[in-house]
């Protein structure tokens, strides 16, 4: 049939290009540009990662490499205070992420397939928050935390950053949700399972994937974050990377070395999962915002 | 379909919920109004229930708080507060809309308002016209597609601050590559970060470097759920190359194409850590966002002035909301049903 149709296209209008056919001119410009977009999107992270490798004084020379070594990594992890950062990380990205999957995984479901009086003001509180800025928490929560005696503590930044994830991650999940077949649930039904049951045993079973990429997502997001860390964690050793980064580079100057160093180490892992999580973290993220 | 799930499920719940009660009670009364809608939808509530305790008391909580803030005096000297043993009580006053007329009449909100929205539109405009050129080309059939692919996506994976201080680094101005460069190859050092205008390039530079990964997955995602059959008629047809992506793809990419739009503008204005950690705003107040000039307000200035901060932060909240009812009406009256 396809082929049929393509002859036919063929001999009936021989002008226009079909979209198979290019010329090769065209196809060195199309490479061209590929190299050339590639190079400006890797060029700046490689860059990084090769001056991790340079000692320190050569950090701002321009060869590719010189006098490798693992210096920058070893100066880092002994005079500084990168793992307790990293360590201070983990801990608070984990915990905004598991509590806010196990928060909103439910309301992603329930909004994913019933109709009930509120779902459509529950949409609107959970688009809109997603459109937070932070400028209209960050003082009430900073005042609050003060007088809990929560500033400087992780759960204080955990309960802040459960504003960001909750909403997104039940956002997220309803459009993973609305992806999974309704006759399962139809199913569970007619073999008496109650809505828990239907969801428990066998939606979630089957959502896994979009569970991961949900939980992937709010752990980079809240590893990442800049603001809120800035202003509620002062003090070495209770900073997050994203505080403890900014160390290093100040406006009395740049410990390039370190900086670099510690760049590479807190960006590889998150690049190795993000890239085999990309796929379907658009799926649910657009998915959500069409069928909303 | 929705309607006919959710009632064969009401009815399966609330019958769940009829015997259960009949067993105890014999015969139960007419149930009131509110009782019914509970037994129908008791289940559906209690599955969103954490979620809307949760925001009611970490978002809904702070929000009304800096709503209330926004009409005070409040900063740094009268906020209630301990030192040591002593607590302090709060005593800021109610001022009304005092600080709303201050941040609309005074010069300092509307130029920053302005430069936020030259930064938006570039920065949402100039990475939306580039995801969608790489994504079409990336759709194509072509050599290597999925090491470019690869390749194109990697600023998205990379932490956003790891980046930034990246491009700190390339920017530098005395020692940065991008300078040694140029003056390498006999052109002068270029003041990337310490001139305003050069500042402003910069930082949309950055941004978008950073934004287009996301627009190009989302697009080319778009692009494969077009069915081939449009591309084939349009080809009978005699369309040529420009007429196809004119009157199939772009009408194809279009439920997309709103989404990642309203997204990445509503990221993009609110978008503080390419600002605070590439310029902190500066040279001056030269590349200062409204996000960021309110974190300044309540964070780094002395007294820090938490009224006005929150004013500005409502103040954005507000604009953004506007933002996006006018935006899902203009593609609702196009018959849009998002």
């Amino acid at each position: 049939m396809t082929t049929l149709t393509e002859t036919n296209a063929r001999h009936a209008v021989r002008k226009p290009r079909l979209r198979g056919d290019r010329s090769p001119a065209a196809s060195v410009v199309l490479h061209l540009t590929l190299i050339v977009a590639s190079v400006i999107a890797v060029f700046p992270v490689l860059w990084v990662l090769l001056t991790s490798l340079k000692p320190a004084k050569f950090a701002t020379t321009t060869d590719f490499f010189k006098e490798t070594t693992f210096e920058n990594y070893s100066n880092l992890i002994k005079d500084t205070e990168f793992l307790t950062w990293f360590g201070n990380s983990v801990v608070i990205a984990g915990l905004t992420t598991v509590l806010g999957v196990f928060v909103s995984a439910t309301t992603g479901y329930a909004v994913s397939r019933f109709r009930f009086p509120g779902k459509r003001g529950l949409m609107w509180t959970l688009l809109i928050t997603q459109m937070f800025p932070v400028a209209v928490l960050i003082v009430p929560i900073y005042n609050i935390m003060a007088s809990m005696g929560l500033l400087n503590q992780p759960a204080g930044l955990v309960i802040t950053y459960l504003t960001i994830s909750v909403p997104f991650c039940a956002w997220m999940m309803k459009g993973f949700f609305d992806t999974i077949p309704r006759e399962i649930d139809e199913s569970g039904q007619v073999d008496g399972l109650t809505p828990f049951g239907t969801f428990w045993r066998l939606i979630l079973p089957l959502a896994k994937p979009g569970l991961a990429v949900t939980a992937f997502y709010s752990f980079i997001t809240a590893w990442g974050e800049v603001a809120y860390a800035s202003a509620f964690m002062v003090g070495d050793e209770n900073l997050t990377l994203a505080g403890g980064l900014q160390k290093f580079v100040n406006q009395y100057g740049a410990q390039w070395g370190p900086m670099t160093a510690a760049s590479v180490l807190i960006a590889i892992p998150a690049a190795l999962v993000f890239l085999f999580a990309q796929k379907h973290l658009v799926t649910g993220m657009s998915a959500g915002a069409v069928k909303g | 379909m929705a309607v006919h799930t959710s009632q064969s499920v009401a009815k399966a719940a609330g019958d769940d919920v009829a015997r259960g009660r009949s067993r105890g009670t014999g015969n139960p009364p007419p149930p009131s109004r509110l009782r019914r809608a509970l037994s129908v939808h008791w289940y559906a509530w209690t599955m969103v229930a954490p979620v809307v305790i949760v925001i009611g008391v970490i978002i809904g909580y702070p929000l009304f708080r800096g709503l209330w803030l926004s009409l005070t005096n409040a900063d740094e000297r009268n906020v209630a507060r301990s030192i040591g043993v002593n607590e302090i009580p709060a005593t800021y006053e109610f001022v009304g809309v005092d600080n709303y007329v201050d941040a609309l009449t005074g010069g300092q909100f509307l130029s920053t308002l302005g430069w936020t929205l030259v930064w938006t539109v570039s920065c949402v405009g100039v990475t939306f016209c580039l995801g969608m050129a790489l994504a079409n080309i990336l759709n194509r059939k072509i050599a290597g597609r999925s090491a470019y692919r690869m390749a194109l996506i990697l600023p998205w994976a990379i932490p956003g601050f790891v980046s930034v201080f990246a491009w700190r680094f390339l920017y530098n101005e005395d020692r940065g590559l991008l300078n040694k460069l140029l003056t390498g190859s006999g052109f002068d050092g270029i003041p990337w970060l310490n001139d305003p205008t050069w500042a402003k390039f910069s930082v949309i530079a950055v941004n978008v470097w950073l934004g287009v990964p996301f627009i190009m997955v989302a697009l080319l995602g778009g692009l494969q759920s077009i069915p081939s059959e449009q591309y084939e008629a349009a080809e009978m047809d005699g369309a040529t190359a420009w007429q196809r992506f004119r009157h199939v793809t772009l009408p194809g990419l279009r439920p997309v194409s709103t989404t990642v739009i309203l997204l990445s503008t509503i990221w993009t204005f609110n978008m503080f850590p390419v600002i605070f950690l590439l310029t902190r705003g500066g040279p001056g107040e030269a590349t200062q966002i409204l996000v960021t000039q309110a974190y300044k307000f309540s964070f780094e200035i002395s007294p820090r002035d938490f009224a006005q901060s929150s004013t500005w932060g409502v103040l954005i909240l507000v604009l953004l909301m506007l933002f996006a009812v006018v935006y899902r009406r203009v593609l609702r009256t196009q018959g849009d049903n998002w």
